[in-house]
């Protein structure tokens, strides 16, 4: 099963907006996200009925009840356990899992990297905004070290994850960064994960204006955000700058900014690659925002196909009853050594 | 010939080396035991080690059946006769042993080294050890080996036939056909024809040897019991969970979703529904505890019957995505197979110490039906009326075994498919003017809207439901009102439910009732004091929560109320704030079923000081 089976025209035009009032922030980010994913969702072709939104707890949880689909709600970072099961009964389903890095860095960690060894074809919005919001406050796992919090008031000691390398690591097959203040770019990086056959990662960078504004402030500020944002695109060379004057080449294991002037300057230059098989290189490509002297990557570092979870887990079940034939009560009753009493 | 003697009901206990083939030997008397038309019940004893090496304490695998021509309802307290075939198994196995049982032992095993492993000091055959039993020294080793002299295979392979040889000897003692477990041997070792051969001869040698010589002097036999006709064969509980489960889900026309974690000792549950795939079971197993049942709740929110099976420590870990299922109303089933507690306590061992922990343990108001599994073969029918209820009711529903169903066994008469009672469930239709939170008038449950319908669409969550609409909602008046609603919804389940029959009279000197696996003790104990004259009569709760209406009243007609729990008084806890009503316990946790000795001691203490 795609994400996208045959195109309903009907639900193409279906409105995707439910009749809950939105309670987030003004201003805050997560607004731009619902609008992208309502433009987004009529065009992947899937009709409303089958598409399903399943969220843990924080701010970005509360999404599903903004969207006319079917909406489960569940409990703190274990969306991708219930999806899990959601994606199994019904494989037709779409799924949709939305949490934030708290929900599922932290408290849901586990079933995070559970879900993207594993392969589950679902798609898996996480809201970056590096911050509790719902809480009022505290510092989460993709803090960085020294943030000053409520609960870090002489700054955070913990080393943040990065959900790029974390989830590259587990085996996730799709994955991608976008910026919610970046609508166009945001709404293709939606579809591609829509389309995508398999495990896909969002990762989207979230600004709470509350509790942590302006956290991205330099791949989002439109004076310096061309220096410091490098769009991936399959197939094209690492190159970035407000001119396109700089590129990204591989010195050894690591990777080096090398300005361009002249053609010469282009040898050896990272050609963007999502299929690339070896792990390593998108593995840097997700180090790279740990690096104060590179570019942040957004878009799609790696889509590459294997078998979906849900796929092999139902040929198992088609496979073992056309082996043994479909189950027969009677006989499962009376297996092993019987005797009669008459 | 020598003489036959008739007998009631006799309890042997097998005992050896974890490789000695104890499980087999005890099953293939327990087939042979079942055609001679003998009631009986059967309890294994593992080690808890994996691979417990040769010869020690901790590696003795047990295994016991009390048999009888009348109805059995427990594998016995103490053992008539213990085959042991170590001293390590002499010496683990005489505490289960009654005065002047009888010992069958393999003296082969009793060398120097085997000795100080079993902590014998000295030779227990030598020094007047076992005064008071009746002990049968035989080298079964040495016999076996001989019996095997023409037979193709090594001394070591051949010496690995004695537990034939033994069985051999049983069958003789108790006028067995060897015919049942020949029949098994040729089956089971079709591809291998020399092992048929040996232990074919095995078996022989160890009947005949009993029959020429002279140590045996008396033969028993046990007439046949009376039964009810139909169809049997064995299951353990946890096999007849599976089953009772695969069952509903075919009468329900729905696939069961199985998500589970290993932890002993529910894992076999998960590897037998791993096996009827082709039933559309579908299992995961989980990342962990609470990956497991959030899938199952998964499955259950999209169509599918989730359950989840786990012991003590599990519940714990899944107690949120409980309360989340009470908040969401869909059906599920968790089914809890207690263990020694608290914390990983003693896995191997039995308890019902988690009966509170299944009726309270969730935060808020949290109500869920709990029902509880009287014997391996019942687990079947509670696991079956576990998803019934889930469904008819919208409801996560906690089911209880205990480690002493889930390895014991009895003959379980097979139902007849199309007599069991009809899996009902209430879909909302494409086109129906669809509120998630409307009720049914009888049984409050809401209706199922599964994802895929069209019109259907709605959102679910853990955040109190505004009634009807399901919208959120933080009005206190509604929030007062869902929470009564939750409470009744189960409440009412009563009204559907069996109401269980009492066992004696409706009215006299003392009351037993009891929950889940202590029912074959508790009816023993109950039957023999009814038989002796005894006021006493017994109540089995099948259901802990709703308790039927009828229980009030039975409370109420007799002196004395006893419940007896392996823990510290659960039920009783609840008997009493519940009715206002003394009630005594009594109270054993020593991770062993309660005995019917014991049991019978306090009751008759009980009755003398009235
Ligand atoms: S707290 Fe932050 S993340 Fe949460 S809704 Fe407000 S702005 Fe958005």
């Amino acid at each position: 099963m795609a994400d996208n089976p045959a195109v309903d025209q009907k639900s193409a035009k279906a409105n995707f907006a439910s009749d809950q009032d939105v309670r987030w922030c003004p201003g805050c980010g997560d607004y731009a996200i619902l609008a992208q994913m309502k433009k987004v969702l009529p065009e992947i072709g899937v009709p409303r009925e089958k598409v399903v939104f399943i969220s843990g707890i924080g701010c970005a949880s509360r999404f599903p009840y903004y969207i006319n689909s079917y909406g489960f709600h569940t409990i703190h970072g274990r969306a991708p356990a219930v999806a899990t099961g959601v994606k199994l009964a019904n494989p037709e389903l779409s799924v949709w899992i939305i949490t934030g890095d708290g929900d599922s860095l932290s408290i849901g960690g586990n079933h995070l990297l559970h879900l993207c060894r594993r392969n589950l074809n679902v798609n898996i919005i996480l809201f970056n905004n590096q911050i509790y919001g719902l809480t009022k406050g505290q510092y989460s796992p993709t803090s960085p070290v020294g943030k000053r919090t409520k609960t870090t008031p002489y700054g955070s000691l913990d080393t943040p994850f990065n959900p790029m390398s974390l989830v590259l690591g587990a085996g996730a097959s799709f994955v991608a960064r976008t910026i919610d203040r970046d609508t166009k770019h945001m709404a293709a990086t939606f579809k591609r994960a829509a389309a995508h056959k398999g495990c896909s990662f969002v990762e989207v960078y979230q600004n709470c204006i509350i509790f942590n504004d302006g956290a991205f402030q330099s791949v989002t500020d439109p004076k310096i955000k061309q220096e410091n944002l490098l769009y991936l695109e399959d197939g094209r060379e690492l190159v970035y700058g407000a001119d396109n004057d700089k590129g990204i080449r591989l010195e050894g294991l690591k990777l080096e900014a090398a300005a361009l002037n002249g053609p010469e300057s282009r040898n050896g230059l990272l050609k963007h690659q999502e299929t690339m098989p070896d792990e390593a290189y998108t593995y840097l490509l997700s180090k790279m925002t740990e690096r104060p002297d590179l570019p942040t990557p957004i878009g799609v570092f790696r889509a590459l196909e294997r078998p979906t979870y849900d796929e092999v887990f139902m040929q198992q079940i088609d496979d073992v009853t056309q082996k043994k034939g479909k189950g027969n009560l009677k006989e499962l009753f009376i297996t092993g050594n019987t005797w009669k009493v008459d | 010939m020598k003489p036959i003697q008739d007998i009631e009901s006799v309890t042997i206990r097998f005992a050896g080396d974890s490789g000695d083939g104890m499980q087999v030997t005890g099953n293939q008397f327990t087939i042979t035991t079942a055609i001679a038309r003998n009631d009986l019940s059967t309890l294994p004893d593992f080690p808890a080690e994996i691979r417990a090496p040769a010869g020690t304490l901790y590696g003795v695998s047990g295994f016991q059946i009390q048999f009888s021509s009348e109805q059995v309802h427990t594998p016995g307290d103490a053992a008539d006769v213990l085959v042991a075939m170590n001293p390590a198994a002499l010496q683990a196995g005489l505490k289960y042993l009654k005065n002047n049982g009888i010992i069958i032992i393999n003296t082969d095993a009793f060398s120097d080294r085997n000795l100080k492993m079993a902590n014998f000091q000295e030779n227990p055959l030598e020094n007047g050890r076992l005064k008071g039993y009746q002990v049968f020294p035989v080298e079964m080793s040495r016999l076996t080996k001989e019996a095997l002299e023409t037979v193709d295979l090594s001394h070591k392979e051949k010496e690995r036939c004695k537990n034939f040889f033994a069985l051999g000897m049983i069958y003789w003692m108790y006028t067995r056909s060897l015919d049942p477990t020949v029949q098994w041997i040729e089956k089971k070792f079709a591809s291998k024809p020399v092992w048929i051969e040996a232990n074919t001869l095995a078996l022989k040698a160890g009947r005949n040897y009993a029959e020429a010589t002279e140590i045996f002097t008396t033969a028993y036999r046990v007439v046949k019991a009376k039964i009810e006709p139909g169809i049997y064969r064995q299951i353990t509980g946890n096999e007849a969970i599976a089953i009772g489960l695969i069952a509903a889900g075919e009468k329900a026309g729905v696939n069961i979703f199985y998500g589970s974690y290993p932890i002993t000792p529910a894992s076999e549950v998960l590897q037998y529904m791993a096996l009827y795939k082709n039933f559309g079971v579908k299992t995961l197993q989980a990342e962990d505890e609470i990956a497991a049942i959030g899938a199952a709740v998964g499955a259950s929110f999209a169509g599918n019957i989730g359950v989840t099976a786990t012991s003590g420590p599990g519940v714990a870990l899944k107690s949120e995505f409980m309360g989340f299922a009470v908040m969401v109303e869909l059906p599920l089933v968790i089914i809890n197979i207690q263990r020694g507690g608290p914390s990983t306590g003693m896995p191997t061992k039995t308890e019902q110490a988690d009966l509170l922990q299944s009726l309270y343990g969730r935060s808020g108001e949290a109500p869920i039906p709990v029902i509880a599994a009287s014997s391996p073969a019942d687990c079947f029918h509670t696991a079956y009326e576990a998803v019934k209820v889930a469904t008819q009711f919208m409801t996560p529903v906690m089911m209880l075994s205990d480690v002493y169903l889930a390895n014991g066994a009895e003959p379980w008469k097979i139902p007849d498919v199309d007599k069991l009672s009809p899996v009902d469930i209430h879909y909302a239709r494409a086109g129906d003017a669809y509120a998630p939170y409307r009720r049914n008038d009888k049984t409050l449950a809401r209706k199922w809207a599964l994802p895929g319908t069209p019109g259907l669409e709605h959102r679910l969550g853990g955040l109190e439901k505004e009634d009807v609409t399901g919208n959120v909602s933080y009005d206190p008046d509604n929030h007062d009102k869902m929470t009564r609603y939750r409470a009744e919804k189960v409440a009412r389940i009563a009204d559907f439910v069996e109401e269980p029959q009492i066992y004696g009279e409706p009215q006299g000197d003392v009351l037993v009732i009891s929950w889940g696996s202590t029912y074959g003790t508790v009816l023993t104990v109950v039957e023999r004091l009814i038989k002796a004259g005894k006021k006493v009569s017994f109540y089995h709760l099948r259901w802990l929560n709703p308790l039927p209406h009828g229980l009030e009243t039975h409370l109420q007609n007799f002196k004395k109320v006893l419940v007896p729990e392996i823990n510290l008084g659960q039920l009783r806890q609840i008997l009493r704030s519940r009715y206002l009503i003394d009630v005594t316990g009594f109270n054993k946790v020593r991770g062993l079923p309660i005995s019917v000795q014991e049991l019978q001691a306090e009751i008759e203490k009980m009755i003398e000081e009235l």
